[in-house]
């Protein structure tokens, strides 16, 4: 498998990652590789193999529903880069 | 000549504190000024001297009053993957500058209710993705093994220019010139240098692929990854979720039995903890392996595997037959496909973790025009290479058309790896193999491909898509003098077996080589 | 409905993706509060913020709600279902992904009976109900250069209700809104609240050729009423039609409703392709259900308005109008059975949707908010069929205890409009009125019948409204025999 620049730019996009043109073909010479390399997989079979869920051999544990969190405004904007008025902000965006 | 408190291991130094033969505070100081001098090794982002200090002083007390915790007074370090309230937490990586958490992991709020004493948090890979503590924002760290010495150098010239020739002093400074530069593995490479170093007792790690055993094998420390769901994964920034578990690395057998004891335990607020007691692990350590059979992997025999790692392997095997262990050869057949799926699982699960370094609500935020360029500017700036290599072949792996192919067969591959351990489980109650396929590289070695940098973790991967306990022991030196790890893994959650076996390697090993960088001799 | 296009007549085809928020204390995945209108980023925790290293437990009373909702929708409830993160990057979605359901839900395909104006009824397909967590809010207008951001809404449990592509006009999605809407009050797990966001609705549509496959939809999000949703149906299909017939193509897209022009218009947020690269969640295990527990659920639903209006047919002898009427509201048909019981089914019924809704309608209130009671209705309705105080009194008296929060008795005690029904007393008024009258009675013996009614009002003129009305055209009809 052979990731070409074009797809590079894209998947770039899709994880918000500014990769400068000038790399793009350099990354997908890289990443190319690492697809080759995961590639052998295609090798085992799998028919009728449950793909793994979890490790732990447990069920899904659920909590009550009780309110035990919350009223931490100062705490969860303490690290914000920017807000104001008890919100975090960002760019404007224009729906 | 007063006691050298930095090389006491763990159990040694509860049993001096105990005595009365030194304080918290007097261990705590011995350990903050092993820290400065261990700071060519660049194996921490931050030191906490200060709080350090004040919980050493609240062991002191907690001690006189006959209060004493399991853990109590003991200096550790922490690895900065697991947020610390209060105290500045980056994953190694540019994009959670100036992180400060308002919450502390479960894993290091149970060290601390244990009475453990923080020195400072412990570079790493950026994001705990490498296996040379290579990639962290905050440079390198280098191995206590690497090549050095002491030398004088005139810090006047520092700065050149400023002053005319005539009216500078010669300030000449004491300074480690390394002439050779090991890594000390990764990602938990900052853990493993600062206990090999003697500058902290333990350290916690976390392995994803091997971020534990690895480094741990690489500077001649004990490294154990628990059963996943054994320790609480909450607070720890995430890697890749259904692999990530926190453990110890010490120096000792007995002193990991002892910190997993403190750091393992059920955590409602981790829905893949595990509800089951914490048993004394450190009872486990009897020395006594009659009658345990050890599983060797034919598969684990690669291609190209140094000579002295296979005959290390096969020492392992020896001292355990003598002991009245009986080796078995078992076969675990998927082991050739663990990397390549651990390469698909754990980016793809990276790639949406670490959406959330948007520059919104916390960490680095590059401005731009719009709210996608301000993600693309941050995310781009933010993240570093090897960072960005995962998340973007996790991201097109989980796309849309590709999901079957790789990360759904990947998974599916998952089973059957965890189906192998299981059939192997039945013909033996652990299985011994080598840590890492060779002994420390040098920085700059093996840099240039990803791949080569990746099957580093070959024979460390298996147990994490498997969730079992992992251990790694030092069994020896390298032809370069240099630390070689034997591994235990065991069945999910007998970490006890896995700690028996270990102690028992450990003993008939007697690894008790010091590295050539020593923070007190520094 | 058909659209009338320049080249023949279309047909609309309507899919409705509605999203419920579930009624709990907390969210779906921390212990934060779901209250609507607090101060913004109050009912935030780390892990709604998602923060680093923040993990979801999840709350088991959404999961019963979710269970609940799927029996009161008569839909196959998976015993088995899985967490997927929905990957995608936007302001208000601190974590990156929404812990949604994607390919394996928790409750799969079941139906909704609609009750159309016309008394018929036509069945909906479910498709799926699945639960997720919300998003938190993106405030545009608070800054000249900058979107604010809060995390209230981050993380409170929804149920994402998707129906088949079933309905064929907007009076029809109307009509599955309002069944769904309450449907989901009966069980009390949606408080169905659209103005405040607890129910909002995707609208898919597509135009086609009657008897054609289906066309190319688009998908209008977030209408938030029902009247809404008619409006943007019915401009997206004309739209639709119109680009169709001007020789274009339906772009199959994502459209936003502008509720200052009413209109439909493509979202430039949302632009670019989708790629959701849905995984399962590894921070969650499979979610696995007690089949006993689902049974002890379906034991406990509340009667539901299918069975509840067949049951006042039957049961109240009314109408299949009338019992729709009634049950469309579970605290109307409470209302309804607490006046009904133990009285005239028919004249509960009549009292409750005529003069009650009228006059709350009137007052712009709510059943829960009468100011008349269902008891103190009953009171009233007990006056009339004792005799106690005629129909048209009894009209006088429910506007004084609308006014005055009064019971019928005290009204009536109060006023003296107690019914007169004393034979001897009656006599003594028709004779007064015969006295006075005798011209009008020769002319009535004459054969001027009409003249009865005017006897009977100068009657009760004379008792001031009060004598029992049987008793007067009794005695009247004898004495006017002479």
């Amino acid at each position: 498998m052979s990731l070409d620049k074009a797809t590079v730019a894209k998947i770039a996009h899709l994880a918000r990652i500014k990769v400068p043109e000038d790399e793009q073909e350099h990354l997908a010479g890289e990443l190319s590789r690492i697809l080759d390399f995961v590639e052998q997989l295609a090798e085992v079979e799998t028919e009728g193999v449950q793909p793994m869920s979890s490790v732990v051999a447990q069920k899904l544990r659920r909590r009550p529903d009780v309110v035990t969190d919350g009223n931490i405004r100062d705490k969860v904007l303490a690290n914000a880069p920017d807000g104001a008025e008890g919100f975090f902000a960002v760019p404007k965006v224009v729906e | 000549m007063t006691r050298d408190l930095t090389l006491m291991t763990v159990s040694e130094a509860l049993d001096g504190l105990a005595a009365k033969d030194f304080s918290a505070v007097e261990l705590a100081e011995a350990h903050i000024h092993a820290v400065e001098a261990a700071r060519p090794l660049n194996a921490f982002v931050t030191e906490t001297p200060e709080i350090a200090l004040a919980q050493a002083r609240a062991a002191d007390a907690r001690r006189a009053r006959g209060e004493a915790r399991a853990l109590d007074g003991i200096p550790i370090g922490v690895k900065d993957l697991f947020c610390t309230e209060g105290v500045l937490t980056t994953a190694g990586s540019h994009i959670l500058d100036g992180f400060r958490p308002t919450y502390e992991s479960t894993v290091t709020a149970n060290l601390f209710r244990d009475g453990a004493v923080m020195l400072g948090k412990l570079n790493m890979d950026e994001f705990a993705m490498g296996s040379a503590n290579i990639t962290s924002h905050y440079g390198p760290v280098i191995s206590p093994w690497s090549q050095g010495t002491l030398a004088q150098r005139d810090a006047s010239m520092d700065g050149a220019g400023e002053l005319t020739a005539a009216a500078r002093q010669p300030r000449p400074v004491q300074e480690w010139v390394w002439t050779r530069k090991l890594v000390p593995g990764g990602s938990s490479g900052g853990s493993a240098a600062a206990v090999a170093a003697r500058c902290v007792m333990a350290a916690t790690g976390t392995d994803t692929g091997g971020s534990i055993r690895q480094p741990a094998g690489f500077v001649g420390i004990v490294g154990l990854k628990p059963t996943y769901g054994r320790c609480s994964r909450w607070g720890i920034v995430a890697f890749a979720s259904s692999l990530d578990q926190a453990g110890p690395m010490t120096r000792t057998v007995r002193d990991a039995a002892l910190m997993l004891g403190s750091m393992a335990g059920y955590d409602p607020k981790d829905s893949t903890s595990v509800d089951r007691p914490v048993p004394d692990y450190a009872a486990a350590l009897t020395g006594d392996v009659r009658g345990l059979r050890v599983g060797i992997p034919k598969e684990y025999r690669i291609d190209g595997m140094p000579a002295e790692i296979e005959r290390l392997w096969q020492q392992g095997m020896d001292w355990l037959r003598t002991m009245g262990a009986e080796p078995v050869e078992i076969s675990l057949p998927h082991t050739k496909y663990a990397l390549p799926a651990y390469y698909i699982v754990a980016p793809a699960e990276a790639s949406s973790n670490l959406a959330r370094y948007d520059g919104v609500r916390y960490g680095l935020r590059v401005d731009g025009a719009s709210l996608r360029e301000m993600y693309e500017n941050t995310r781009g700036e933010g993240f570093g290479a090897e960072v960005q290599r995962r998340v973007l072949i996790g991201t097109y792996v989980l796309s849309a058309g590709y999901y079957d192919a790789y990360y759904l067969k990947a998974q599916k591959v998952r089973t059957r790896i965890a189906d192998d351990f299981r059939a192997a489980f039945e013909r033996c109650d652990v299985v011994l193999a080598p840590t890492a396929p060779s002994a420390a590289f040098a920085i700059g070695e093996r840099m240039d491909d990803p791949i080569q940098m990746y099957l580093n973790d070959v024979f460390t991967v298996p147990a994490n898509l498997a969730g079992l306990p992992g251990i790694s022991v030092p069994a020896g030196l390298s032809a370069e003098r240099l630390p070689l790890g034997l591994q235990v893994i065991g069945r999910p959650f007998d970490e006890e077996t896995v700690f028996k076996v270990a102690g028992a390697l450990e003993s008939a090993a007697r690894f008790e080589e010091i590295p050539p960088f020593v923070a007190s001799r520094a | 409905m058909l659209i009338q296009g320049d080249t023949g007549d279309w047909e609309v085809v309507i899919g409705l993706e509605v999203h419920a928020q579930v009624v709990s204390n907390a969210k779906l995945f921390s212990g934060a509060a779901t209250v609507f209108g607090a101060e913004p980023n109050t009912q935030v925790s780390h892990v709604d913020a998602a923060m680093p290293g923040m993990l979801p437990v999840i709350n088991e009373y959404c999961v019963e709600q979710a269970v609940r909702t799927g029996l009161g929708l008569k839909a196959q409830i998976n015993l088995f279902s899985v967490f997927d993160r929905k990957n995608y990057f936007y302001a208000d979605l601190p974590s990156g992904y929404q812990i949604s359901q994607y390919s394996q839900p928790i409750v799969g395909t079941g139906s909704i009976v609609l009750d159309m104006p016309d008394g018929s009824t036509r069945t909906v397909g479910i498709t799926r109900l699945h639960l997720e967590m919300d998003a938190g809010k993106s405030l545009h207008d608070q800054h000249p250069s900058k979107t604010y951001v809060d995390l209230n809404r981050s993380g409170v449990a929804l149920m994402e209700i998707v129906s088949e592509p079933d309905l064929r006009s907007p009076e029809e999605a109307a009509a599955y809104l309002r069944k769904l809407r309450a449907i989901l009050r009966y069980l009390g797990t949606c408080d169905g609240n659209m103005e405040e966001g607890s129910m909002r609705c995707d609208v898919n549509v597509s135009v086609r050729r009657p008897g054609e496959g289906f066309g190319t939809r688009t998908e209008t999000k977030n209408v938030n009423s029902i009247r809404y949703v008619q409006m943007a149906i019915e401009f997206e299909a004309r739209r639709q039609v119109e680009v169709v017939e001007g020789g274009g193509q339906v772009v199959q897209e994502t459209r936003l409703w502008d509720t200052t022009k009413f209109v439909t218009r493509s979202m430039r947020s949302k632009e670019e392709a989708h790629d959701y690269r849905y995984f399962p969640d590894p921070d969650l295990l499979p979610l696995e259900l007690d089949p006993d527990w689902v049974e002890d659920i379906r034991r406990s639903l509340p009667e539901l308005p299918d069975e509840k209006k067949a049951r006042f047919i039957e049961q109240y002898r009314l109408s299949p109008y009338d019992a729709g009427v009634l049950v469309a509201e579970k605290a109307s048909a409470d209302y309804y059975e607490t006046v009904a019981r133990g009285r005239d089914p028919k004249m509960a019924a009549n009292w409750v949707m005529g003069d009650l809704f009228g006059a709350l309608n009137k007052l712009g209130r709510g059943i829960d908010d009468s100011p008349v009671s269902a008891g103190a209705l009953g009171g009233l309705i007990d006056l009339i069929a004792n005799d106690t105080i005629s129909g048209r009194i009894a009209k006088e008296v429910f506007a004084d205890m609308l006014e005055t929060g009064k019971s019928a008795d005290a009204i009536v005690e109060e006023k003296g409009l107690r019914q007169v029904t004393d034979t001897g007393a009656i006599e003594g008024a028709i004779d007064a009125v015969l006295a006075a009258n005798p011209d009008k009675v020769a002319e009535y013996r004459a054969g001027k019948d009409k003249l009865f009614g005017f006897f009977v009002g100068q009657v009760m003129k004379q008792t001031q409204g009060k004598a029992n009305p049987a008793l007067v055209n009794e005695v009247l009809g004898r004495k006017l025999k002479g």
